[in-house]
């Protein structure tokens, strides 16, 4: 059967990974590939790469990125981060990645789920939810968190699916940055209500919170990053942990 | 040398970047012509059955790729590169295959569809390494008298075929991390000393 995938995010800022990393011998710390090869050897699934490069100058250092990252790691990896465009889309497939992620722009141009989806395929796109507990259960926010849509978030998941949507990152901005737990109502409403593939992501911060995201919450991939970046916890440690409880895991 | 063939609808460059790094030699063939110049065949199908027939017809290469296979030449097909080989496929009636291989596919009808992740590749036979894979596919073949390894999803289907110099993965080699790299030497091995 299917394993469920552990997935580090590594956030990126023109072509180099900014946040903090905890590899002893590391040449080159901000390298995404040597940090993505670190990853992959320890049994990563999937790598995110989330692009945070905030001026439109620098942008197409995340394309050389993909690029250098496809020539040297050979798992699937998702590039997320200011797409907007099938073009944008066509590029970064073009290099190499093997999905892109969309947040902002497929609230904004829905269009853009079902362009993407029928010309590229749906395994290729990859919709990422931030949802806030608000109104009658969470609410969908843009623009980095910062904007409240005030869209209902599970309404909106299934609209996606409906779309073409390959998958659902979904992370909870309530428990995001928190350590606490992912938020295991959130997911078990989401896993319940959709047919693809959702990814939890915010809260991670103890080998059960993963185990409880994927267990209970019915996750079919953990999204993490501090408690690996920092050294908590390899990806190997969480591997060990949930295959000890029962839960199919790739080594 | 090793020849990709680009029929402009997928991502080969995850194939011939994986080929490059453990040492092989390939190149991207975009036409027919280009396709009795090497020495082996790599075929990353993508899409829908129906388009990636579409596609190759009227690109020219479909008669010649399936010539050159029937010929001999090994041949590795990669996904929709696996079904290709048989007869047809629920997803698009009326479009035919290659034939070398006797049945059609069909579409998962258990579980989350597409099986999109990592599973198990049980080879039938000695030789073909064991270990996890990653797939991408709703549409698989249910049985084949050259079935080379199984995978368990919702029941057991065929994830790797051999008949001859023919060998084809339903899922993607060049996705699978070190164990998908050791795939393929393994196939470069099967046929180079020959």
């Amino acid at each position: 059967m299917l394993a469920k995938r552990i997935i580090p995010c590594l956030d990126v800022d023109g072509g180099r990974v900014v946040k903090g990393t905890n590899f002893v011998d590391i040449r080159d710390a901000g390298d995404p590939v040597e940090l993505g090869k670190r990853y992959d050897e320890q049994g990563a699934d999937e790598l995110v790469f989330l692009d945070i490069t905030a001026s439109h100058e620098r942008r197409d250092t995340v394309v050389d990125m993909v690029r250098r990252v496809a020539r040297e790691i050979f798992i699937p990896f998702t590039v997320g981060g200011g797409i907007g465009t099938v073009p944008a889309i066509e590029r970064i497939l073009k290099a190499g990645a093997d999905k892109v992620s969309l947040n902002t722009a497929a609230v904004q141009h829905p269009d853009i789920v079902r362009e993407s989806s029928r010309y590229f395929g749906s395994q290729c796109i990859v919709i990422a939810v931030d949802a806030k507990r608000g109104g009658a259960g969470w609410e969908v926010y843009i623009h980095g968190g910062r904007t409240n849509t005030g869209i209902d978030a599970l309404a909106w998941m299934k609209d996606v699916e409906r779309m073409g949507a390959g998958e659902i990152l979904l992370t909870s901005m309530d428990c995001d940055g928190t350590k606490a737990g992912y938020d295991l109502e959130l997911l078990r409403a989401a896993t319940s209500a959709l047919s693809i593939p959702v990814i939890a992501s915010g809260g991670a911060g103890t080998l059960s919170s993963i185990h409880d995201a994927l267990a209970v919450g019915g996750a079919d991939a953990a999204l993490a990053a501090s408690i690996f970046h920092y050294g908590t916890y390899t990806v190997r440690d969480v591997k060990d942990y949930l295959a000890a409880r029962g839960i199919e895991v790739r080594y | 040398m090793i020849g990709i063939i680009d029929y402009g609808a997928g991502n080969i460059a995850s194939v011939y970047n994986a080929l490059t790094y453990i040492g092989q030699e390939a190149r991207i063939l975009r036409s027919a012509d280009e396709i009795p110049s090497v020495d082996a065949l790599v075929f990353p199908g993508q899409g829908s059955f129906g388009s990636m027939v579409d596609n190759l017809r009227s690109r020219g290469i479909f008669e010649p790729l399936r010539r050159q296979v029937e010929d001999g030449t090994p041949f590795l097909g990669i996904c929709l590169g696996l079904q290709i080989l048989f007869e047809g496929s629920e997803e698009s009636p009326g479009y035919e295959g290659f034939g070398i291989m006797r049945g059609t596919c069909t579409r998962f009808t258990r579980g989350k569809v597409p099986q999109i992740g990592w599973n198990t590749v049980r080879p039938l036979g000695e030789g073909m390494p064991e270990g996890w894979a990653y797939f991408v596919n709703s549409y698989r073949v249910e049985s084949s008298a050259h079935a080379l390894a199984l995978t368990d999803y919702y029941g057991d289907f065929v994830s790797a075929v051999r008949r001859d110099d023919v060998t084809a993965f339903q899922f993607h080699p060049e996705k699978s991390g070190p164990y998908g790299l050791s795939l393929l030497t393994w196939w470069f091995s099967c046929w180079q000393n020959e």
